[in-house]
Parts: C-alpha cells; sequence; structure tokens
C-alpha cells in the first residue's frame, strides 16, 4: 500500500495539520518509506492470535462515581492562550 | 580542539573533593554522616551544570529552589530527620509536569506552559527527600532516538570519539529521547535523573554514554503527570552513574497511584539490598535472534557479557524469541497510532501556542502545522493513517496481534525457566549529529531494534555499560527480566558492572568560565 498526493492531505486533514503544497511530495515519500518498513507484517501467520489488550492480566480499577475533585477552574485555566472569566475563548464555532 | 593535559596532584586532589564525582549512594552516605553539606553538593552541581551549556542538556535550570530545598534538607539532617534521597540533587526530564516550573517536552506547542501540578513520579523523589536542579532536554515528545528532534536543540553527548592521542571534534549525540538525562548524568551535572521510555528512550541513551538505565515494569511507575507518548508502551525510569544509583532512585520512583489505572497496587521491594547479591544458579537465555540486528563490535561485547555472567556462576542457555523481527515495525504501528490520539490534545485551545485562523478548524490545523516539529508530525499522520477507515484492521489490529506474538516469545522463555535474558543494548555506539535519518526516517528507528521488543511485551529492562568500541565511546549490554523481578536485573546488571572494565566518565572538555 503506498499513499499519494491526496492521501497526504487526507492524512494531514484528518490529523489536523495544515500542509503547504510544496510540502506534499516529501511528505508522502516519508510515510511511503515508513509503510514500506512495516509492510513486512503482512506476512505474518496471526490466524486464531488475539490482539494484546493489556501487556498486564490486570482487571481494570474502578472508583465509585463520586465527584472527587473540583474548585480548581483558574488552575485549569491558568494557561489558557486566550479566556475570558472562567472560559476558554475560541473563534466563533456557530454561525 | 585543544588536547587534555595529564591532571597534575595538586588538581587531582581537587578532583577527587569534587562532589560532583561522587555516586549517588557515596553522596548520600556522606551527607548523613555530615562529611558533606547538602549545599555544598547542591552549589557544586549548579556550578557544574551553569558551565556547561555547551552541552545543551538542561531546558530549564532551577539553581534558587535547589539550593533552597538543599538547606532545608541540612536542617532535617542535622536534626536527624533524613529521609532516603535527603538532600541528593537530580535533574528531571521535561516530558515530567513539575508544579509552577515550565515544562516543554521539547516541543514549541507547549509555549510556556506551566503546570499547576507536579507528576506522581517526582513527587515521590522529593517525598523521599531528593531536589530537583532544573528540566533536562529531550527529543520531541520523546519522539527520537539521538536528542536531534528537541525543539531547544540539540543535546551535546560529554562523550567524544577518539582520534590519534587527542579527539575528534565531531559532536556525538547522547541519545534519545532521555538525551539530556543521559549527557547530565554522564558529564556529573546531576547525581541521577529521571528518563521515560517507549521504545528504548532510557535504556539506549544510558548505553550510548556509559550510564546505567532501567526501564522497569509496565505499570511499576505511574504515569500521571508525565506528558504522554504511546500510553500502552510509555514507562518512566531513571538514568544514574551505577547499579546502586539505579536501585535506590526506582524505589522511590516506583509503586502504587490511584491516579493511573495501569499502576500496579504491589509493593516496591528495597531493590538496593539485591545489588551485590549471588547470581549463581540464575539461568540466563541467550536469544539467536538477537545475532542478527548488531555489528561485530556489539556481538564481541555480547559474547564478553555472556563470559562475565557465566563466570559469576549464571546458567547460559540459548533460546529463542522469533517474532523479534517484527517487534520494530509493529511498533511504528502502534505507536504512532497511539501517539497520533495523544497529541489530539494540543489544539491551541486549553494550553500552548495558538495559531490564528479564519475559523476554528483552521486555527487546529495551523496551531499544530508551527507547533510540532517534523518528526512529530510525521508520526502523528502516520497514526491517523493506520487507524482511518478501512486501514484499521490490516494495520492496527495485526500490529497488536503481532504484538502477542511477541510477548508470547518471551512467556514461553520465562516458562522454560529463564530468570533474564542478555542481549545488545545497542546495535553500534553513538553517532554524530546530523550522520542519521537525514534522508529516510527509519534508519534512526532502527537504533531501538533491541530495545523495542521490551516495551512491547510490557517487561523491564536495564541497560548496563560493557566497556568502550575501537571509537572510545561506550557500549552497552540490555538484561530483560520477568514481570516485576527488577530485582534480579540489579542483581544481574551490578555482576556485569563488577566484571566489566570501569568506565571513566569525560573530563570537562565543554567547561566555559562562567
Amino acid at each position: 500500500m503506498s499513499v499519494d498526493q491526496a492521501t497526504v492531505r487526507r492524512i494531514a486533514h484528518l490529523a489536523r495539520i495544515a500542509v503547504e503544497d510544496e510540502e506534499v511530495e516529501r511528505l508522502g515519500a516519508e510515510l511511503n518509506a515508513i509503510l514500506d518498513f512495516v509492510a513486512e507484517l503482512s506476512s505474518v501467520d496471526v490466524d486464531g492470535v488475539e490482539p494484546l489488550t493489556s501487556v498486564l492480566p490486570m482487571q481494570m480499577k474502578k472508583r465509585s462515581d463520586v465527584v472527587t475533585d473540583g474548585g480548581v477552574a483558574s488552575d485549569i485555566l491558568a494557561n489558557a492562550p486566550e479566556k475570558e472569566d472562567h472560559y476558554f475563548v475560541v473563534p466563533k464555532v456557530v454561525e | 580542539m585543544k588536547h587534555e593535559k595529564t591532571l597534575g596532584s595538586n588538581e587531582r586532589n581537587a578532583f577527587m573533593s569534587d562532589p560532583t564525582h561522587l555516586s549517588l549512594a557515596e553522596a548520600r552516605d556522606a551527607l548523613v554522616s555530615k562529611k558533606l553539606s547538602a549545599v555544598e553538593l547542591t552549589r557544586a552541581h549548579v556550578e557544574a551544570i551553569e558551565k556547561a551549556r555547551a552541552l545543551n542538556a538542561f531546558i530549564t535550570e532551577t539553581p534558587e529552589p535547589a539550593l533552597a530545598a538543599a538547606r532545608d534538607s541540612d536542617a532535617r539532617i542535622a536534626r536527624g530527620e533524613a529521609r532516603p534521597l535527603e538532600g541528593l540533587p537530580l535533574g528531571i526530564k521535561d516530558l515530567y509536569c513539575t508544579k509552577g516550573v515550565r515544562t516543554t517536552a521539547g516541543s514549541r506547542i507547549l509555549d510556556d506552559f506551566t503546570p499547576t501540578y507536579e507528576s506522581t513520579v517526582s513527587a515521590n523523589l522529593w517525598r523521599d527527600g531528593a531536589l530537583m536542579l532544573g528540566k533536562l532536554n529531550l527529543d520531541e515528545f520523546a519522539m527520537g532516538s539521538s536528542n536531534e528532534t528537541s525543539a531547544f536543540g540539540p543535546v551535546v553527548s560529554p562523550w567524544r570519539r577518539k582520534k590519534g592521542e587527542g579527539f575528534d571534534e565531531a559532536r556525538i549525540v547522547p541519545g534519545g529521547s532521555s538525551g539530556g538525562s543521559s549527557a547530565a548524568v554522564a558529564a556529573r551535572l546531576a547525581l541521577g535523573a529521571t528518563a521515560t521510555d517507549t521504545g528504548g528512550s532510557i535504556r539506549q541513551p544510558a548505553a550510548f554514554t556509559g550510564t546505567v538505565g532501567i526501564k522497569p515494569t509496565y505499570g511499576r511507575c505511574s504515569r500521571w503527570g508525565i506528558v504522554a507518548f504511546a500510553s500502552s508502551l510509555d514507562q518512566a525510569g531513571p538514568i544514574t552513574r551505577t547499579v546502586r544509583d539505579a536501585a535506590i532512585m526506582l524505589r522511590s520512583m516506583a509503586g502504587h497511584d490511584p491516579k493511573d489505572t495501569t499502576s500496579v497496587d504491589a509493593p516496591v521491594p528495597d531493590y538496593e539490598a539485591a545489588v551485590g547479591a549471588s547470581v549463581k544458579g540464575r539461568r540466563i537465555g541467550i536469544p539467536k535472534e538477537y545475532r542478527i540486528g548488531g555489528g561485530a563490535e556489539i556481538n564481541a561485547l555480547w559474547d564478553q557479557g555472556v563470559a562475565w555472567l557465566r563466570d559469576a556462576g549464571a546458567e547460559i542457555v540459548e533460546i529463542s524469541l522469533p517474532h523479534t523481527r517484527y517487534a520494530l515495525p509493529a511498533y511504528y504501528i502502534i505507536a504512532p497510532a497511539e501517539a497520533s490520539s495523544n497529541l489530539a490534545r494540543y489544539d491551541g485551545v486549553r494550553y500552548g501556542l495558538r495559531e490564528k485562523g479564519r475559523d476554528i478548524v483552521d486555527m487546529f490545523e495551523k496551531t499544530r502545522a508551527k507547533g510540532f516539529g517534523a518528526e512529530v508530525r510525521r508520526r502523528v499522520m502516520i497514526g491517523a493513517y493506520v487507524l482511518s477507515h478501512g486501514y484499521y484492521d490490516a494495520y492496527y489490529v495485526r500490529a497488536q496481534k503481532i504484538r502477542s506474538l511477541i510477548k508470547r516469545d518471551f512467556d514461553e522463555a520465562f516458562a522454560a525457566g529463564v530468570d533474564a535474558v542478555l542481549t545488545p543494548a545497542t546495535p553500534s555506539t553513538a553517532f554524530a549529529q546530523g550522520e542519521k535519518g537525514a534522508a529516510d526516517p527509519v534508519e534512526m528507528y532502527l537504533n531501538d531494534i533491541f530495545t523495542v521488543t521490551v516495551n512491547m511485551a510490557g517487561l523491564p529492562g536495564i541497560a548496563v555499560p560493557g566497556g568502550l568500541g575501537a571509537d572510545g565511546l561506550p557500549l552497552g549490554l540490555q538484561l530483560i527480566g520477568r514481570p516485576f523481578d527488577e530485582a534480579t536485573l540489579f542483581s544481574l546488571a551490578a555482576a556485569l558492572e563488577s566484571a566489566a572494565p570501569k568506565i571513566e566518565f569525560p573530563q570537562p572538555w565543554w567547561t566555559k568560565a562562567k
């Protein structure tokens, strides 16, 4: 499988990364080098093998569904690039 | 470059009395017995750091808080209330969130992000009395094997290649991603440093700098407050100059944390007690598949390592780990997939860099294009691709199945009675800046060929120096253990350390007067 220029643009948009026109060809070549490198995996017999979901056999720990934290709005907003009162400010998203 | 002169006797005395030359264990004992104060010890390190800026090991230096903490430690020692790491100055990889101290992950996208909280592992170190000298440079988001992808510039290794009677001028890489950690420890700018390892980022830089680095079992250390790269592979661990020092640091770093559901609720043993314990009768597996990955020099060192462990009374058995060759390709599907998901949070809204856009999506795309470096962009895009509709089963699910096979290989070796596996740590000694990966990113990835299987299987692995290559640069061996059996790794690593030629860390050619 190899990616063409349209695919590079599609992936970049999926990843929410702007790409310049002159970058597309080079990026395609780099992505194809990585995809070529991983291509040998298609020859491995994985019939009947379960995908690994956890390296350790452990039960997911659960806790009671109660509030354990809060009242730290100022901390949460401390590093915001743009804020107003206790809100993050973003460009208008609803017309 | 000027040649190093031979030390005169007066200079040698000064050299011996320089507390930066103590191991962490020696410094601990000197503080408790009041032969040295924490302020003296910390000041010596602060001064060494100021003179070593040419190495670019630190992104942020924190000398004043370090000295204030040292004064507190001296007061505690005077009151007889010393904690296990009282007054010991450490460096912290700048992937660990530190309350009130800028945390960058080596990236522009975090801008001047200053956490309002402390990572669990660093908090554990401060709980035990250690103090922070500053934040250490690293590959951007820990993605790299040479520390050349850092937005804050590459780290220079204190090691140089031999050339005739002197040294070559080429700037050698300290490995990566924990290159600031390995360089700082090898250059004696810190007694030890925290690091993280997703595919080899503790063990490869340790091997490149003649230091010791352990990646513990997945779940041994909390990942809470450490900037995430690939969550099913990431683990915290220390880099130090001796095996004993690594054992001391890991004991404080490890432990259960309710804030990380993958952290394991199991007691943390006294790892230091395992250092120096007999390894007689231990069964060491030698995987034949690892013979192909490295050069003649590393294979010779590997044979030497086998002989050292045999001489120490261990039993050597050949084993097979047949899926080894698939580990690196599978890693380069799983790690980017998890990274693309983890790095989705850098959107210019809640913290970090924001670039203006004509609408919100344009703002996201411009922010991430400007904030991420080339390697991070590449991996995030690969991750988005292998997770995208139509490719998920062919790439991601298949890679996770292969991961099961890799883990099964190790499970079978351990079930057959093997206590640990001995391999090389890296295919060769360190390379120079700009020598690898410029044309083809995969060339750099091959550096992790011996280390990455360990992360895929969630096992503990330790890199320990074995000697110097013909170019005068360090070479390391790796021991891989059973889950949560770090203690055995410390015993075996200590046996290798005492059999191997002693590493003489480089004289400070990098020193500039203040």
